[in-house]
């Protein structure tokens, strides 16, 4: 017995030390900002259908525009970049960043700013000319204490509540709710038939729901305050919206997969409806083969009509990037028109910049675009999606949500949001 | 082996003084000899393992004391704050109620089936080795891909998305015993993984009592036999005293098993209040909110809870090994 545990202690020793040396040897190439890079590491989420192909775009056009820069693609699978942001923060911590990694356009960016991780790219902008060319809006959203750190790249929807016209007609349902009490109404007739009103699957997509009940229960400029502090959460209205999420949650079928099989839900006529962001149009249309408008189609969620709840993937330099010149290069593709053209028709997102080829974009991007730059419509940011809050507060939401969705105390899901972003939101 | 060093150090220190220097040298090169070989094998281990584990384990104690938060970790002490904060953390407190479910019904399953089947294979079985390899290979699958199997067998989608075990329930007409599985909305829904669970372990515990049940000397039932004793006797005075150290092991086993699940939790339901354990609220406290001294807190907690299953039972086994 003790012999043979000697023995696994050598083995695993032995199998330790070779791990260690094998570490040491990546990263013997890094020519830290040189020109003449050999290659350009890129991190993202984006390996889904649609985002994929959008991404392969971008990647061929870089790799034709500086020949000899070999592209690296580390993309890490699932949703939201849920699984892609811890790999990311051990690398971070670890010293060995990416050339370039993805983030959500807004507070998601904060910490990482604050902990210095970030360069500062202003002079990105200027070069380029980009200031005029995104909308003022998004410009004040990304901008920290006067500064730029990230380019977005695309911009999303998230309050859209995607349906089946045809399906909905022969329900018995002339249109889409305009407010969740009427989905509440629609919900019970729905149930009649046998029909579940609504699927939500895995948390992230559950609080992406109740992001868009708040909205459309509060209103923009309401909803707003939530995020910095002029909206009491523990306020009666903020209750009473939560009451209303609790109430659409019980009507719901909820699992625990990723938003895709509650997506499909809809298109296979098994579900009504699902609330979900804009990519829902590159599965649907793309992965799934159904055409817009005549197998699915989509409403702005309950409530929420004139309001934009936008979300922006955005690509950022990260301090000690090994290959900086080749990043910079990456950059200015990801913000040209050129690149952003490449890639959101492919992805199923709109273009951030406003000069854009409005021609590349059909059936449900089309009218995204239009609301987009109409000047009429409201511009909200969303929180699931990293716009209106900061990693931190937004984890201890996730926390105190899955106790809510436990016990449905609203009041008291209030007040762990209040104090949370009483100690670590502002 | 570090026990012998520091043994024959005592040993040396408290001889008087030395007859004779060059005596003294011989016999210690003698020691040397003896031990030396044997030292410098596990001396790799021993250092990675110095540094790796236990050097890491005091660094996350220290980051549990601090305040530290995202990616930089500050120096400084903070006391048991992050300790205390916890134990009055509801999502903390209802982790720890999950946890001690799922390792009760896990533990429980898994002996039960196991024993079982270790018993109907002693009975001598046709194609016995077959079956042995049969419920062993679950343990052979990763946690990861068996929870992303049996995510799709506990799915509890309703109507015509039916899917998983639910539905094999519906083509047999037992609808009536269909279950919402780990989405069950009370505190029993995290016992439901302990199904895969016991699925992938149930197998090892058949193999260590089926050795257990080999290793019993056939004279001695035989003993019993002669002496009239019944078959439920002769497994009750006889093969079931034998057992205890199989027993011990397989508890021990299982329950370090449990207290670290993480894998096939994950897999199976992420971010879901009702399957989360402390185990993987550190992860999503840290990685996802940047709450680095929180998350070195539980795993501080983790770390002495498993120690205090395993020390006691190391410390057993080694007393009993001396014996021999």
């Amino acid at each position: 017995m003790l012999r043979s545990r000697r023995g696994i202690l050598a083995a695993t020793a032995a199998a330790m030390l070779f791990a260690v040396t094998a570490c040491g040897d990546d990263g013997a190439d890094s020519g830290s900002g040189q020109s003449g890079d050999k290659e350009v590491e890129v991190f993202s989420w984006w390996s889904g259908p649609g985002e994929a192909e959008g991404l392969a775009a971008l990647i061929s056009e870089f790799e034709k525009q500086n020949s000899g820069v070999k592209f690296v693609n580390a993309a890490v699978a699932g949703g939201s970049g849920t699984q892609a942001r811890q790999v990311l923060t051990t690398r971070l911590a670890g010293g060995q960043p990416p050339d370039s990694y993805q983030l959500h356009a807004g507070q998601e960016a904060a910490s990482d700013i604050k902990d210095g991780r970030l360069e500062d790219i202003t002079a990105l902008y200027d070069k380029n000319g980009w200031r005029d060319k995104f909308p003022k809006g998004l410009i004040d959203a990304i901008t920290v204490d006067g500064k730029l750190y990230t380019v977005p790249v695309n911009i999303h929807r998230s309050n859209l509540l995607w349906y089946s016209p045809n399906k909905l007609k022969e329900w018995g349902i002339a249109a889409p709710p305009k407010t969740w009490a009427e989905f509440l109404t629609q919900a019970e007739t729905l149930k009649g038939k046998g029909v579940k009103p609504l699927s939500v699957g895995t948390t992230w997509t559950q609080m992406h729901l109740m992001e868009n009940v708040l909205l459309g229960e509060l209103g923009a400029s309401k909803y707003t305050g939530l995020w910095n502090g002029s909206t009491d959460w523990a306020g009666a209205d903020v209750v009473a919206a939560l009451g209303t999420f609790t109430k659409v949650m019980a009507v719901a079928e909820a699992t625990t997969a990723d938003w895709q099989p509650e997506a499909k839900k809809v298109l296979d006529g098994t579900v009504a409806y699902n609330v979900m962001g804009d990519w829902y149009d590159a599965y649907a249309g793309r992965d799934q083969k159904k055409v817009y408008g005549i197998d699915y189609a989509a409403a702005p969620t309950p409530g929420s009509d004139g309001i934009y709840n936008f979300l922006s993937d955005s690509f950022t330099l990260p301090k000690g990037a090994p290959h900086r010149t080749a990043a910079e290069k990456w950059l200015e593709l990801c913000g040209s028109v050129q690149g952003q053209d490449l890639f959101n028709p492919q992805k199923g997102s709109i273009p951030a910049r406003t000069d854009a080829d409005k021609t590349k974009y059909t059936g449900y991007l089309a009218s995204a675009l239009g609301d987009w730059q109409n000047s009429s419509t409201t511009i909200v940011g969303s929180l699931v999606h990293g716009v209106v809050a900061n990693n931190a507060w937004k984890s201890e939401m996730e926390k105190a949500y899955g106790v809510f969705a436990q016990d449905k105390d609203a009041a008291k899901f209030a007040g762990a949001v209040k104090s949370a972003y009483n100690s670590v939101g502002k | 082996v570090t026990e012998q060093v520091v043994e024959a150090g005592r040993r040396e220190e408290r001889r008087p003084v030395p007859p004779r220097p060059s005596r003294r040298r011989r016999r210690w090169l003698r020691r040397l000899r003896s031990w030396g070989p044997g030292l410098l094998l596990v001396a790799p281990s021993l250092v990675a393992l110095g540094i790796f584990v236990y050097g890491f384990a005091g660094w996350n104690l220290k980051i549990s004391l601090s305040s530290s938060r995202n990616l930089l970790l500050r120096n400084d002490f903070v006391g048991a704050v992050n300790y205390r904060q916890l134990l009055s953390d509801e999502t903390f407190r209802n982790d720890v109620r999950n946890l001690l479910v799922f390792t009760v019904v896990f533990i429980g399953g898994s002996l039960i089936i196991g024993f079982l089947l270790a018993l109907l294979l002693d009975k001598g079985a046709r194609g016995e080795s077959v079956f042995r390899s049969v419920y062993l290979l679950p343990m052979a699958i990763s946690f990861i891909a068996t929870g992303i199997i049996w995510r799709w067998l506990l799915d509890s989608s309703t109507g015509e998305s039916t899917a998983g075990i639910n539905k094999l329930f519906a083509y047999l007409g037992l609808e009536s015993i269909r279950s919402d599985w780990h989405k069950t909305p009370n505190m029993w829904a995290i016992a439901f993984i302990a199904i895969p669970a016991g699925w992938a372990l149930s197998g090892y515990v058949m193999a260590l009592f089926l050795a257990g049940l080999r290793g019993i000397p056939e004279e001695l039932r035989e003993a019993a036999r002669v002496d009239g004793a019944n078959e439920p006797r002769v497994y009750w005075h006889v093969v079931r005293p034998l057992l205890v150290p199989v027993l011990m092991s397989a508890v021990v086993i299982l329950t370090h098993i449990s207290l670290k699940t993480f894998d096939l939790l994950y897999a199976i339901a992420p971010l879901d209040a009702r399957t989360e354990t402390p185990a993987l609220y550190m992860w999503y406290t840290t990685f996802r909110g940047g709450f680095v001294a929180r998350g070195a807190a539980i795993a501080t907690m983790l770390f002495v809870v498993v120690a205090l299953v395993i020390v006691p039972y190391i410390w057993y086994s080694i007393r009993s090994e001396r014996r021999r």
